[in-house]
């Protein structure tokens, strides 16, 4: 299993020494005690045990939430774990350190193997021992009418590689199960390569798109609420613009999904806008890159008309709170409201937001808290009224799903009154400033990505699974034949097959292999009974089938 | 026909029960017979005395002198026959359970019009039966494992019951999220891999066990494998079953990764499920290589091989109760 030859570069430049170099010694050693079976042993069971926090601990590339509120809840534990990357474990140095000298064991391992390998097979079956009886399989049979030809005719058909030296026949079989073996640890590598790619010039971001040709969206880094490029990927992503038509969602009684379908117009590359449809199981493939539904939600439209009569209409996408019934929550703000039309002068003590709770199927009677299904059946739109700095202008990053708790805090922002509205309904608040209800628009979430690693990965997954089978199915042995000359071994030689010799018949397996003897036992029926056309005797294979 | 399933589900796990004491009974007497053979003939008497504890043979207990050997002899073989015979019919009450199961899992897929594994209820039922199934195909091949029996039929009823009593659910259609042919190919074939791994945890103990008694061993866990097989051919047992599932699980890891592709936009994004199968690979690929290292001993090798059970349980009960993830379907 260890690799020899494999010498990594020596350390720099010292004068040669007639005496071996202790680095060079060491960094041999070193190399041999990676590439040595146990190392990968311990190596793959610490890989094992180091994926465990990555499924105990929340991960910021499965759910960011999550990790903001592990923060919340141990305040002094989760800073020293971030240190340690524990939240992006399987990004973390120690994770990638194992699988990194893992794989630099497997290269080191295989290889050699492959270079002998290849020598194998390049080579012929090894001359006939001299004492075949030593063997684990033996026999001694009369041999066949046509002598070695036709015991050599026989293996050959049965696919047994086959040298003839004189008398004495060599045959071996199974070389699948090293070259099996050796493509499965060859497409670990290629796996490994395939994620290298996807992560360096692989780009992926997630959107919410709301129905609506005042909503179409095309595709630039800008336009995501978050994206992910590799190192790799340039400023120019594929150009398409995609517009939302139409969202179908069907639900069972209970609230349980059934159905879903969006229907988008997209233009790609400038070209004619076209029609096109995909759901959860089914993405839309567009060139360079994919588009998957994620999620949908409802945007309820949302018309504001401030003091002065100017109006602005916008709908808001709410996202859920998780339920069954998809109540959500949403915030829809209106930073420019109330600018005074004479002066132009915006006064940031009388921008407006509402604070909204939607329910698609409100129920009978208050309190109108939770939906009572994802359809819109009923729909109610709770609203709260803010007015006062919003803290836009802060510069301080917050969510534009939620209000800035903050300025309510320090009584830059008040509440002016709440009401539940429903379609087509509208509040006038104190100030005479006018809100309406004027329906809902679907929004889908979508998450758009390209990974040119996919392809790579399906080849080397497909190289796994083949490697695998040689390597675990099939048996490399070798079997010998010897025509002993006439009169030598037994006494009894006026045989009724024509009389004039024995062959000796040795078996060797060269792996374990428990129906070896079967097989064996097999095999010297079929030699003596050496009819070209006589039957062929599949049942060795069914059984390496069947093991 | 979804009342029809769960009620045929009940009786596969009674009918698990009762194969379970069937073994039992099979264990209880069987090793009274062993001592009784094993003893030389002065301790004939004491032996069967110990035989005639169980109740078949405790009228003939009075008779029993130092002076008639013949008539331990005898009860010992009638004692051995009623052994034969309860693990023939705890044999014969798997396979009734086996076509139960079979039936309600049929039964409960016709009623929902689907593949029955869309909730962890259907799931478990469905691994259950394929260690169930596979352990009968073992047998008919190697009879002699039926001791083995016990542990199984312990392990299914644990499992078919924590299913009925714990993770019941009732019929509903498949969320859009597994609406996918891939839901056929990806789930079939875990659920077959990790069937063969449930199956193969139990050479793999009884390895365990059989080795040490073989070493001389003869404190607890040990005693139970006394009538056991060999422990070589226990686990080349282990071995076979593994061989045999490994690349299974590793295409259903791959084809679970193509669905995820479409599902969800990545092959792989170390979801609590998708890491808890790495890692049951990781520990089996671990356990295939030890095997083919001389230098590694059996013990360190079986012991990877409960490891990686244990990592399979963890897979299909742990992750849906103690994580939350994309693959948490239906209820659990």
């Amino acid at each position: 299993m260890t690799a020899v030859d494999q010498r990594p570069v020596p350390a720099p430049a010292e004068p040669p020494r007639r005496r071996p170099n202790p680095l060079l010694a060491l960094l041999r050693n070193s190399w041999r005690q990676l590439t040595s079976m146990r190392t990968a042993l311990v190596l793959l069971f610490l890989l094992a045990v180091a994926a465990i926090p990555g499924s105990v601990l929340p991960q910021r590339g499965v759910n960011p939430e999550d990790v903001r509120d592990f923060f919340t809840a141990y305040p002094e534990l989760a800073p020293w774990l971030d240190r340690i990357g524990a939240f992006e474990a399987f990004s973390s140095v120690w994770f990638s350190a194992i699988y990194l000298l893992l794989f630099t064991s497997l290269i080191g391992c295989i290889t050699p193997r492959l270079v002998d390998h290849v020598r194998a097979l390049r080579s012929r079956p090894p001359a006939v021992p001299k004492r075949l009886s030593r063997l684990p399989q033996h026999t001694v049979v009369p041999a066949p009418d046509g002598g070695v030809a036709a015991i050599a005719e026989t293996l050959r058909r049965r696919r047994w590689r086959v040298v003839v030296r004189g008398d004495e026949v060599s045959a071996e079989k199974g070389y699948l199960k090293e070259t099996g073996n050796l493509i499965f640890h060859s497409s670990m590598v290629l796996l490994l390569i395939g994620v290298a790619l996807g992560s360096w010039y692989g780009w992926s971001g997630n959107r919410l798109l709301v129905a609506g040709a005042d909503h179409v969206f095309c595709n630039t880094r800008q336009q995501y609420a978050e994206a992910k490029l590799g190192p790799r990927v340039g400023d120019d992503l594929p150009r398409f613009c995609m517009q939302l038509d139409e969202f179908d969602a069907r639900f069972l009684p209970t609230g349980q999904p059934s159905y879903y379908q969006a229907k988008v117009t997209v233009d790609e590359n400038g070209g004619a806008p076209r029609a096109a449809e995909f759901s959860v199981n089914s993405p839309l493939r567009l060139d360079g890159a994919n588009v998957y539904l994620l999620g949908h939600g409802y945007a309820p439209v949302i018309r504001y008309t401030d003091r002065y009569g100017r109006s602005q209409t916008s709908a808001v996408p709410f996202l859920g709170t998780g339920d069954m019934g998809l109540t959500s929550e949403g915030l829809a703000a209106f930073p420019d409201a109330n600018v005074d039309p004479a002066t132009g002068e915006r006064n940031r003590e009388l921008q407006v937001a509402f604070d909204g709770l939607y329910l698609p199927t409100a129920p009978q009677q208050g309190p109108f808290t939770r939906s009572e299904h994802p359809t819109e059946q009923n729909p109610l739109l709770g609203l709260v009224a803010y007015q006062g700095n919003l803290g836009l202008d802060a510069g301080i990053p917050g969510s534009v799903y939620q209000l800035d708790q903050r300025q309510v805090r320090n009584g830059r922002l008040t509440e002016i009154g709440s009401r539940e509205l429903r379609v087509g309904e509208s509040w006038t608040l104190d100030d005479g400033s006018k809100v309406e209800f004027l329906g809902s628009e679907p929004y889908i979430v979508l998450s758009v990505r390209y990974d040119p690693g996919t392809n790579l990965l399906l080849i080397s997954s497909v190289g796994l699974v083949l490697g695998l089978m040689g390597s675990l199915f099939v048996r490399r042995r070798r079997v010998f034949v010897r025509l002993l000359p006439t009169g030598s071994a037994d006494p009894a030689n006026g045989s009724p097959t024509g009389g004039s010799s024995l062959v000796e018949v040795g078996g060797l397996p060269r792996t374990e292999h428990p129906g070896f003897a079967d097989e064996f036992a097999q095999l010297v029926a079929a030699l003596r009974d050496d009819r070209p056309a006589g039957k062929t005797d599949d049942a060795p294979a069914a059984r390496e089938g069947a093991e | 026909m979804s009342a029809l399933s769960d009620q045929l589900m009940t009786i596969t796990t009674l009918v698990y029960l009762l194969a379970m004491i069937g073994h039992a009974v099979e264990y209880a007497l069987g090793n009274s017979r062993a001592r009784a053979v094993a003893a030389p003939a002065r301790e004939l008497v004491g032996a069967a005395v110990g035989a005639g504890s169980t109740p078949a043979t405790r009228r003939d207990a009075p008779d029993l002198t130092a002076a008639r050997p013949t008539v331990a002899a005898t009860s010992t073989e009638r004692t051995a026959r009623r052994a034969e015979l309860a693990g023939r019919v705890a044999v014969g009450l798997t396979a009734l359970g086996a076509a139960a199961h079979l039936a309600g899992l049929v039964t409960r897929g016709l009623a929902a019009d689907r593949m029955p594994w869309g909730n962890m209820y259907e799931f478990v039922l469905t691994v259950s039966f394929i260690g169930v199934a596979a352990w009968l195909v073992v047998l008919v091949k190697v009879p002699s494992l039926r001791r083995l029996g016990l542990f199984l039929t312990l392990v299914m009823v644990l499992l078919v019951a924590t299913a009925e009593l714990v993770l019941y659910t009732p019929i509903v259609p498949l969320v859009p999220a597994l609406n996918s042919y891939w839901f056929i190919v990806h789930v079939s074939t875990i659920v077959f891999a990790s069937g063969l791994f449930l199956l193969g945890v139990v050479p793999a103990a009884a390895y365990l066990m059989r080795a040490g008694y073989e070493q001389g061993k003869r404190s607890f866990p040990y005693t139970l494998a006394k009538r056991l097989p060999a422990a070589a051919g226990l686990e080349r047992l282990t071995f076979v079953l593994h061989a045999f599932s490994f690349p299974i699980f590793t295409f259903a890891v791959i084809a679970g990764a193509i669905w995820a592709e479409a599902a969800w936009g990545r092959p792989w994004g170390w979801d609590p499920k998708e890491t808890w199968a790495f890692i049951s690979w990781v520990i089996y690929a671990g356990y295939l290589h030890a095997r083919a290292t001389p230098s590694v001993k059996r013990n360190v090798v079986a012991w990877l091989a409960i490891l990686g059970f244990l990592t399979v349980l963890m897979n299909l009960f742990g992750v849906n109760i103690f994580f939350e993830g994309l693959h948490s379907y239906g209820g659990i």
